[in-house]
């Protein structure tokens, strides 16, 4: 047996903050019971998709914007992705009640056509709106992309978002703990989305729900911030509102210069401020869990959960005969050499111009099957120029892709753009549920570079075939 | 916002796991439906058959559910999207009342924030409701926020602060605007401490 320690006199208990607390803890304004407590918003984003009717509301009830130097908007959700189209009558609606409160309230909007416009996930990080420490939401789930930079992001309601807009804060329920580590390198042909479509298959689309999650190990370590921001986008697909990574040197580089990322004095204090930002040693998890990188396949859903995950070498499970009928697909059968009618490179989890890199490097030389109809969609008019200016658009083309404007587009289905009936899309977006991509059409997700190997074949496709 | 008291009516039990929002209601829905209209396309995906007609194997379609005011649900109910729509399409329906193991964190809170009573249960005890809800002489239940029980002898747990905004009806805006003090106290030092936070140019 193991003696007890002996007493220190001078003993003080302490436990080492996760990430994750420091951050909350840092918002927190007042404890309202229960575990429930009232935090500052330093970021609230507004989207086309519910932006104006909240600033609505809010005039409907008499108030005001508290803080609108803090709060951002943008056209993503409802606007036309083709170039030169025009948006549905209602979308056109929907903006124009964003833009008039925006200008009411004095909130800055980053409207259709600007500079500045993109999917909402895609511009805050890249704006340098959000920051290590920042705590943002965003009447959307895929809040949780932002924790990428160290921050705090998640999805609220329409009645939460009318909250904010009135009093700067929000009260929220402190989540539990959870790392998940990921260790190894991944293999040729493994990227950041297949990495959390795997954790998705481990954990389940359930293993998350009331969890905050803290991505770490070596293989986060080695990515790219892009492609941190898409392992956090995935976040709330396993349940869990947050998800964040600890900001590094790769952060701070990658956020210097951005323009509301503050300068001179301010900038150092802020980057001094970033560093304190890790968890300590002897913080403790509610919950670990730990995959290994190095033995994975490029990964592709079956079904209709972002848990139905499987590698492309492998083949359909036998289970959830709903969703086997819904996407009419055969248990037992391999899932490569599934025939497809649509690709879609984009959406807030893959559309960054690390993504589009990856795509392009797949598709380069190469033309896609003639009855696949394929889209890239850059996240934003930043990334778009970006693209433009190293001609991605021209390998895009010229393999038989149309190269669209930015915006949610076919992730969502909000602007009215759709994927047929029964037709099947393999896509980089969020999610596979039922009727995501429009009525009874079916979604395969995966990253840009298997998109791109799918869209060349026809087929769903393995992509280190292509590399 | 209305208030919850006790709650007699029909259950229904929606069995299937990770039953999202964009199934409870559509996006386009969300984009062109006046929120009154809402409840006539909650879950249509499965209410209504592609030619637009009901479907009468759906449970929601089928007496004494028709009239169902509480919904027995799978795991990770209310999944996905943070659109409150889903809240105000299940709401336009008549459900106040939704019982799961365990539910989607974001549509959790917004039944909250609209008057309906969220019940996580443990998943056996769910499951004895579910039995209960799909025979018709059983599926009509007693919801007692107060004593926080379900037929009397299934008790849950719910947060004090919502236990309270759902007995008395009240708003969350309102509750907060009385801390407006606190709140510009705690910003004015904030400025000081994280400057740079503070002066997007």
């Amino acid at each position: 047996m193991v003696p007890n320690p002996p007493l220190e006199v001078n003993f003080v208990p302490t436990m080492g903050k996760t990430l994750f607390e420091k951050v909350w803890d840092a918002h927190v304004i007042a404890d309202l019971g229960g575990g429930t407590e009232l935090l500052h918003v330093d970021r609230h984003l507004l989207h086309d998709l519910g932006g104006g009717q909240a600033l609505g509301e809010l005039r409907a009830r008499g108030l005001k914007v508290r803080n609108p130097e803090l709060t951002f908007g943008t056209a993503d959700h409802v606007i036309t992705t083709e170039p030169g189209g025009r948006s549905k009558d209602w979308a056109v609606a929907l903006v124009d009640s964003l833009r008039a409160g925006a200008r009411e309230a004095g909130i800055r909007l980053f409207d259709a056509g600007s500079d500045e416009q993109g999917i909402v996930h895609v511009i805050a990080p890249e704006l340098g709106l959000t920051q290590p420490g920042a705590l943002v939401v965003c009447g959307d789930s895929h809040t949780c992309t932002n924790g990428a930079l160290g921050a705090i992001g998640f999805g609220i309601g329409a009645s939460e978002i009318v909250h904010v807009l009135a009093t700067q804060a929000i009260a929220q329920k402190r989540p539990r703990t959870m790392r998940a580590r990921f260790e190894g390198a991944p293999p040729r042909g493994v990227y950041a989305k297949d990495l959390i479509l795997a954790l998705a298959g481990r954990v389940g689309a359930a293993g998350g729900v009331g969890h905050a999650i803290e991505y770490a190990g070596p293989a986060v370590r080695a990515l790219e911030i892009e492609s941190r921001m898409t392992l956090c986008n995935l976040s709330i697909e396993l349940g869990a509102r947050i998800g964040m990574v600890a900001p590094d040197e790769a952060t701070v580089a990658w956020l210097k210069g951005r323009r509301f990322i503050p300068t001179g004095p301010f900038w150092e204090r802020a980057v001094d401020y970033w560093q304190t930002l890790s968890t300590d040693p002897d913080a403790r998890f509610d919950r670990e869990v730990t995959l290994d990188c190095a033995g994975l396949a490029p990964q592709i859903t079956w079904g209709t959960s972002p848990e139905d995950v499987i590698g492309v070498d492998g083949s359909v499970p036998d289970a959830k005969p709903e969703a086997l009928a819904y996407m009419e697909l055969e248990p037992g059968a391999p899932i490569a050499g599934t025939r497809i009618d649509r690709v879609f490179i984009g959406s807030c989890t893959n559309s960054r111009l690390s993504d589009l890199r990856a795509a392009a490097a797949v598709l380069r030389g190469r033309r896609i099957a003639r009855h696949v109809r394929a889209w890239a969609v850059p996240g934003s008019a930043a990334v778009k120029r970006a693209a433009e200016a190293e001609g991605l658009h021209e390998a895009f083309r010229a393999a038989g892709f149309e190269w669209r404007d930015p915006g949610c587009s076919l992730c969502v289905g909000a602007n009215g753009e759709f994927v047929e009936p029964l037709a099947r899309c393999v896509s980089t977006s969020n999610r596979n549920f039922v009727g995501r991509q429009g009525p009874r059409a079916r979604t395969h997700l995966a990253s840009p570079a298997t998109a791109a190997a799918c869209a060349l074949a026809g087929r769903i496709a393995d992509v280190r075939e292509y590399l | 916002m209305e208030k919850f008291a006790t709650l007699r009516a029909i259950a229904a039990p929606l069995p299937q796991p990770n039953l999202d929002t964009d199934v409870i209601i559509r996006v386009e829905r969300c984009a062109q439906v006046p929120r009154p209209a809402m409840g006539r396309y909650a879950l249509e995906t499965l209410r209504y058959r592609t030619d637009g007609s009901e479907d009468p194997g759906f449970i929601l379609n089928r007496a004494p559910w028709r009239d169902a005011r509480i919904l027995v649900c799978g795991e990770n109910f209310g999944c996905g999207s943070s659109r409150e729509m889903a809240v105000w399409a299940l709401a336009g329906m008549g459900v106040r009342c939704v019982i799961a193991p365990s539910f989607g964190d974001i549509f959790f809170g917004n039944c909250l924030q609209n008057g309906v009573l969220a019940v996580r249960l443990p998943k056996a005890q769910a499951d004895g409701l579910m039995e209960l809800a799909s025979r018709p002489e059983t599926a009509t239940f007693e919801v007692n926020l107060e004593r926080q029980t379900i037929n009397g002898s299934v008790r849950f747990e719910i947060d004090p602060l919502a236990k309270t905004m759902l007995l008395e009806g009240l708003d969350a805006i309102g509750l907060t605007l009385r801390r407006e003090a606190a709140i510009a106290d705690w910003q004015a030092r904030d400025r000081a401490r994280r400057p740079w936070l503070y002066f997007p140019t």
